[in-house]
């Protein structure tokens, strides 16, 4: 047992929805992440916290495989998705598979130029799915999810770029839960938002954790304490510290994580 | 506002912390030579636009005398284009049934294979194949058109004679598959303008839902650039119908109305150079009549840059 599982032994979640183990990742020869441990505690939502650049969204990104999108980068160590802890950066794995179980949101929302029920619709139709009852059901529960069917309902068929930005990132969770993804990640959900539309997406995610296993990662640590159990604080690309989060914010083992959650800098 | 005058209004409250007779005098003469510049500036610009007045002037008054004499109803409904002969008829029909089949066989050949390399070279290409790529598609865009034009005449209507042994040797097909050719790196490159602007956070969205590459490029990136992409088709149609050298030296000067890509015709441009290069006297009914074809064509060319513009405009507004 190494250091990082000695660690975790006591102050772990006990079920488990992921996990990173020894991961390390580079862009070409820039090394971005180094020997990063973080269990993901099913059910639960885990928090990445940092300063800007400490490599807390390229972790994130890593989960399903973004950064294979683009050329020269270059994963070592595993990620592991329960319960059947297969490695998803096993060069065997496709990550197409990888991002059929793992769903993301992004820091602006990204709805396609389309309407609303066909945004949500939009990953079953990759999938294959063609029969309308189906997508019709799929797509008023993942909103119905997203909280955001009674806004829109009525219509379903207008444009997803008329609505307003919290809609917008509430129909990108839509559009995320209608796969029934294992595993959530949201890179800075809110920090495009206003305070109303972000106290309505953190509501929803307390909701959605009950379904669904999130990984967040945020700028706004007033919001890591409201939302998550576990915390991660990232510092250049390393794993700091890793608790429960209340006490992670209450008292921090680490001196550079009581600075950074204090402000003294970052 | 020409980011000359802003810089010339501001000068003048800074003058008065500035101070003393020589910077003043500085100003002012700066702003002498900034009033000249912009004037200078300003009538380059304006050559252009007095080039397109004055064309339209000219095509507009020699067609009015056509016109005096052709009634617009003829001009419109007759089936023969026959000015120089004893027994002149001015149908536009002919011209313009020819340039519109020609013109639609380049689109046919220019519109699928121009988009399909768009999404190629937007989408899946590797910045190594795509730098080979496009600067051969631009070497395309600079082939003369009369080459082309004997392309057509002697490798692509031979070619198409191997599978329609009747085929003759002047026909519409063979040009108008050349017109494609010729049109396609510009219906390329507009449109592979168009998709590389769509914001990359689509794409990772698509991607992130499991979407593949080819469904992230035909379901997200596509839709996104539509706009674009169709003003990429539309000024591709009015390259395609003001094209002239291909269809006048590959497509016959037989001005019969037929809509038969197989059979040889006379487009309004190939009519136009045709008469030009005869020698007809000044106002003659046969010299206004190049005009009154030449306003049709800028009508058609005007109209499709036009549309371009717009569908370009909207789509600049989506992002």
């Amino acid at each position: 047992m190494n250091h990082a599982d000695a660690l975790h032994a006591y102050e772990a979640p006990t079920s488990l929805g992921a996990e990173a183990r020894a991961l390390s990742f580079s862009y070409g020869s820039q090394l971005a992440l180094k020997n990063l441990s973080i269990p993901i505690g099913k059910n639960q939502i885990t928090a990445l916290i940092g300063p800007s650049g400490c490599g807390k969204s390229t972790f994130l990104r890593c989960f399903n495989r973004m950064h294979d999108l683009y050329p020269g980068n270059h994963y070592e160590g595993e990620i592991l998705l329960y319960p059947d802890r297969c490695n998803i950066l096993s060069a065997e794995i496709d990550p197409i598979e990888v991002r059929m179980r793992i769903a993301m949101v992004f820091q602006k929302p990204n709805p396609f130029p389309k309407s609303i029920y066909e945004n949500v619709a939009y990953g079953l139709r990759v999938r294959g799915a063609i029969a309308r009852a189906l997508l019709d059901e799929k797509v008023e529960q993942a909103l119905r999810g997203a909280a955001l069917w009674d806004e829109v309902k009525d219509r379903l068929r207008t444009q997803a770029t008329s609505l307003s930005g919290g809609q917008q990132q509430r129909l990108c969770i839509a559009r995320a839960l209608a796969t029934d993804p294992e595993l959530l990640l949201l890179d800075e959900p809110t920090s495009a938002l206003d305070p109303i539309a972000t106290g309505s997406i953190e509501e929803l995610l307390l909701d959605l954790k009950q379904c669904v296993t999130i990984l967040i990662v945020t700028h706004n640590m007033q919001q890591a304490a409201r939302v998550s159990d576990w915390t991660a604080f990232m510092y250049l690309g390393e794993l700091v510290e890793f608790g429960p989060t209340g006490r992670l914010f209450t008292t921090p083992s680490k001196k550079q994580t009581e600075d950074y959650i204090t402000g003294r800098f970052g | 506002m020409s980011p000359s005058i802003v810089a010339a209004k501001n000068t003048s409250p800074l003058r008065s912390l500035g101070g003393g007779d020589i910077m003043a005098m500085h100003r002012r003469t700066q702003q002498r030579r900034e009033r000249v510049i912009e004037g200078g500036l300003f009538i380059a610009a304006l050559t252009s636009v007095a080039a397109t007045v004055t064309i339209i002037a000219v095509l507009l008054s020699e067609s009015i005398g056509f016109f005096k004499t052709v009634p617009l109803t003829n001009f419109f409904t007759d089936t023969l284009w026959t000015p120089l002969f004893a027994d002149p008829h001015y149908g536009i029909l002919p011209l313009l049934a020819g340039t519109l089949v020609t013109s639609g066989v380049g689109l046919l050949v220019a519109i699928p294979l121009g988009t399909v390399s768009a999404i190629y070279l937007s989408e899946f290409a590797s910045s190594r194949v795509r730098e080979v790529i496009k600067p051969t598609l631009e070497l395309l865009g600079a082939v003369p058109t009369v080459v082309y034009g004997y392309f057509a005449l002697l490798v692509v209507t031979p070619g198409l004679q191997q599978i329609w042994s009747d085929l003759p040797g002047f026909n519409m097909l063979g040009p108008g598959i050349v017109i494609g050719i010729m049109i396609m790196p510009f219906v390329i490159s507009l449109s592979e303008d168009a998709m590389r602007a769509v914001p990359m956070v689509l794409r990772e969205g698509s991607y992130a839902i499991g979407a593949t590459r080819l469904q992230t490029a035909w379901r997200v990136v596509v839709p996104a650039a539509t706009s674009g992409i169709v003003a990429a088709y539309v000024l591709g149609v009015s390259r395609a119908v003001g094209e002239t050298m291909v269809v006048a030296i590959a497509a016959g000067q037989n001005t019969n109305l037929s809509w038969n890509p197989l059979e040889p015709a006379a487009t309004i441009t190939a009519y136009i150079v045709q008469v030009a290069l005869g020698d007809l006297p000044h106002g003659s009914i046969g010299y206004q009549s190049i005009f009154a074809a030449g306003l049709v064509l800028a009508m058609l060319t005007f109209t499709c840059n036009i549309l371009g513009h717009l569908l370009r405009k909207r789509f600049r507004e989506v992002y």
